[in-house]
């Protein structure tokens, strides 16, 4: 038991403060801790949590990725563009995953393929898929759609938004690719140590590429709840999406070299974020504040982690 | 192996080497560093593409062409950088690349950490399976690469110097391991620079120098005497043109300088016009004692005295205003900055002094620069061009001009000559006495021994981060300082 918690202190400590901001919150508001304001966190929550889970993948396996704002912009209006054509429902959220995983094998092979660094890599896939994004719609949003797409958004099951619903089982299963499966092994093995995984006749290059492929279809997946959530597809979603999610992964306790980190953390690193900026409204602070607020605690995050890095150092 | 050979840009790293190994034999590999032990080994191993040669398993011309095609024949390599991923657990590492998955398609984490401790079994070691191995010991890591080796079912195992990292009882644990890896017919290439390995685990030895392989002996038919002298065997110090300066104060004095693992208790002086040398194998804590003089890495403890004042040198800063200079072991990622002119190199040292209100005295710079390279002729067309574009040598004198233009007091040099041709290597020399004469003191690290005797007017040579032994210049050959490198009194 001793060494598990040592193991996992990190996520124990992230997880410590998630509980400490709810009861100081809910100390400072009354309206914290119902059952409605907490659903309706985790429903805000939904969106950064669904994008972090590609994000994670990214991170673990040394990488970045900055297109995934833009891509769920894309993706969304692809979608959004098939449904107002008549298209089922599932084909046309076919059509926005399938877009979203274009973008990200793009990126990927501009990666493996052309040793690109990760950041221009993604850097340019961001600005290339958000003009496609506003050329595709010359600029205007997409709305108008059935009452299907919506129940996506408003629908409950058991009481639970349906958002919520789709975000767990997205985790739980991609829990069990990252921590199960060999391609989960191989982006561990890929973010600590490159050189000794291609030693050991890991094709490095594919699965990295697969990586930067799954971030793309949770970003074209976030953008399906976006769109049920707005009922209507703006090419100007999602900005600066990809700075929330790098903040819940970073929150959650992955490195940034890679390597280390799991999905439970990124998890929690989003709920902290969404607690925050719900508290902070619900106590009728600025939007400004909030920003300031956000910031800090991101480094605090991480200023403890390498705070303790240079501790166990020593 | 028969016959094989490898070339590099500029150099032939091995000529028409033939090596044969047995089953169930240990057969240790000697030799300076870069005789082209690692990289035969490299291309046993796949690691490395050979020109000619052939190579043979089990009577079979075998080709190897990837570290993949290597393992499928058998041939495993554990090189002395570990390359384990060191936040995965054991039995990750082991299975990296091959895991075993359930009919789901799911990892089989069982299977693994069973099997993996059949195999540390087999070894005889027992270890934290679930650890992530980068918090486990270098013995033990080392022991997973053995059975990560054995995972692979490899009947033929390269060992690159397994035991530099190890203490007395994890080597006897790595011995007991090896001796049943030999008992299951297991053929092991073991290189070392320890000779008391040789009598205890080898079978047959072969030494290589410069490219070749000199020869392959019955361990017990060759005295250990007779292997220094056939590692080291080539005329000394024919073109070092050293010129004795007059020798003045002294100008460093170092006492009891520890770092914690790589330096044990350094204490020596260094008087003013005079070169020390400072010689031993790879690992042996000299760059390491560099980078602790000049300020790169702080002491645990001891005291650098400069000039007669005691210095705090805690950062390269300090080093510098205490006037002490580095001339790093690697030119292009530490001496130089690659991507700037010739110019704004030589100067990157003096920017305190030549600017003004934090603005660069461009004029300055360039009468700097142009002082420089004309007086330590460095041929290049013109003081503004990328320092990447010149020759080693010319970069080389690159990092000297912009440690002159400090009017350094002590210049500590690590490996000056390394990579760059001989033409260059007589001129930075001729720097080197010229220096001295202006009552510059230098502590030269070098790794090729004429160089070190022919330079030097005393030598150090250290072993395990400590000065294993002090001799005179005069009274130094090749096989007294790589005796004193390896810890044998010859």
């Amino acid at each position: 038991m001793k060494s598990w918690i040592m193991a996992h202190a990190r996520r124990v400590g992230t997880l410590v403060g998630l509980f400490l901001l709810g009861a100081l919150l809910s100390f400072l508001s009354p309206f914290f801790l119902t059952a409605s304001n907490l659903l309706n966190i985790m429903e805000q929550t939904a969106i950064n949590a669904v994008i972090a889970v590609g994000m994670t993948f990214v991170i673990l396996s040394a990488g970045i990725d900055l297109s995934v704002g833009s891509i769920t912009a894309l993706a969304g209006v692809v979608m959004a563009n098939r449904l107002q054509a008549g298209t089922p429902l599932l084909v046309a959220i076919l059509a926005g995953l399938t877009t979203g995983a274009v973008c990200g094998l793009v990126s990927g092979l501009l990666i493996t393929r052309g040793k690109l660094p990760p950041f221009i890599a993604t850097l340019g896939m961001m600005s290339v898929a958000r003009g496609a994004a506003l050329l595709f719609t010359d600029g205007r949003p997409i709305s108008g759609f059935d009452e299907s797409l919506r129940q996506l958004s408003t629908g409950r099951i058991l009481s639970i938004p349906v958002p919520v619903i789709l975000t767990v089982v997205l985790y739980a299963l991609s829990i069990v690719l990252l921590s199960r499966t060999r391609f989960g092994r191989y982006v561990y093995a890929i973010g600590g140590n490159e050189e000794a995984t291609r030693l050991s006749g890991v094709a490095v290059g594919f699965h990295k590429t697969l990586v930067y492929v799954l971030c793309g279809v949770t970003a074209a997946l976030a953008s399906v709840l976006l769109t049920a959530r707005l009922n209507s597809a703006q090419p100007i979603a999602g900005m600066a999406y990809e700075l929330d999610a790098i903040a819940a992964v970073v929150i959650g306790g992955t490195s940034l070299t890679g390597g280390l980190g799991t999905l439970g953390g990124t998890l929690i690193g989003a709920l902290t974020m969404g607690v925050l900026r719900n508290g902070l409204n619900l106590l009728g602070i600025s939007s400004f504040l909030q920003q300031i607020v956000i910031g800090i605690v991101i480094i605090a995050a991480v200023l403890m982690d390498s705070l303790v890095k240079s501790k166990r150092s020593h | 192996m028969t016959g094989v050979q490898k070339r590099f840009p500029g150099v032939v790293a091995l000529d028409g080497v033939d090596l044969d190994l047995m089953a169930g034999e240990v057969h240790i590999l000697l030799g300076e560093n870069g005789a082209g032990k690692s990289t035969l080994m490299k291309i046993l191993s796949g690691a490395q593409s050979r020109d000619a040669g052939e190579i043979l398993v089990d009577g079979a011309a075998a080709s190897i062409d990837s570290p993949k095609a290597a393992r499928a024949l058998g041939i495993s390599i554990i090189y002395q950088e570990l390359t384990l991923v060191p936040q995965l657990s054991a039995p990750a590492n082991v299975f990296l690349g091959k895991e075993p998955t359930t009919a789901l398609g799911l990892l089989d984490v069982e299977k693994m950490k069973a099997q993996t401790r059949e195999l540390l079994d087999g070894l005889g070691i027992s270890i934290n399976l679930d650890a992530p191995v980068g918090t486990l010991g270098i013995a033990e890591q080392q022991m997973i690469e053995v059975a990560k080796a054995l995972s692979e079912k490899a009947r033929i195992l390269v060992m690159d110097e397994p035991t530099s990292a190890l203490t007395s009882s994890e080597i006897e644990q790595l011995f007991a391991a090896i001796a049943r890896l030999l008992a299951r017919g297991v053929g092991i290439i073991y290189i070392s620079h320890r000779m008391n390995e040789v009598e205890r685990i080898g079978h047959r030895v072969s030494v290589m120098r410069d490219g070749k392989k000199i020869g392959t002996y019955k361990t017990k038919d060759v005295a250990i005497d007779e292997l220094i002298r056939l590692m080291v065997g080539r005329p000394v110090g024919d073109h070092v043109p050293r010129r004795r300066a007059t020798v003045g104060d002294e100008v460093l004095r170092v006492e009891s300088l520890s770092r914690s693992q790589v330096l044990r208790d350094i204490s020596f002086n260094l008087r003013r016009g005079e070169i020390l040398g400072i010689s031993g194998l790879l690992g042996a804590g000299r760059t390491e004692l560099a980078r602790a003089l000049f300020g790169a890495d702080l002491a645990d403890s001891g005291k650098v005295t400069v000039k007669g004042t005691m210095a705090f040198v805690r950062s390269p800063a300090d080093g510098i205003s205490a006037g002490l200079g580095l001339l790093p072991e690697d030119r292009k990622t530490q001496g130089l900055v690659l991507g700037l002119s010739v110019r704004a190199n030589i100067a990157l040292t003096s920017a305190k002094r030549l600017s003004r209100f934090g603005l660069v005295d461009e004029a300055g710079e360039i009468a700097l620069a142009k002082r420089y390279v004309e007086d330590l002729r460095i041929k290049t067309p013109n003081i503004e061009q990328c320092a990447s574009a010149l020759s080693g040598g010319n970069q080389q004198k690159i990092v000297l001009g912009k440690w002159l233009a400090t009017g350094v007091d002590v210049l500590i040099m690590d490996e000056p000559t390394r990579g760059i041709d001989v033409a260059a290597k007589v001129e930075i020399y001729e720097l080197m006495n010229r220096l001295t004469a202006d009552g510059a003191g230098i502590v030269m690290i070098s790794s090729e021994l004429p160089e070190v005797l022919g330079m030097s007017d005393r030598i150090l040579v250290m072993r395990g981060g400590r000065i294993a032994a002090e001799f005179s210049g005069e009274n130094a050959n090749q096989e007294v300082l790589l005796g004193a490198a390896l810890g044998q009194a010859s």
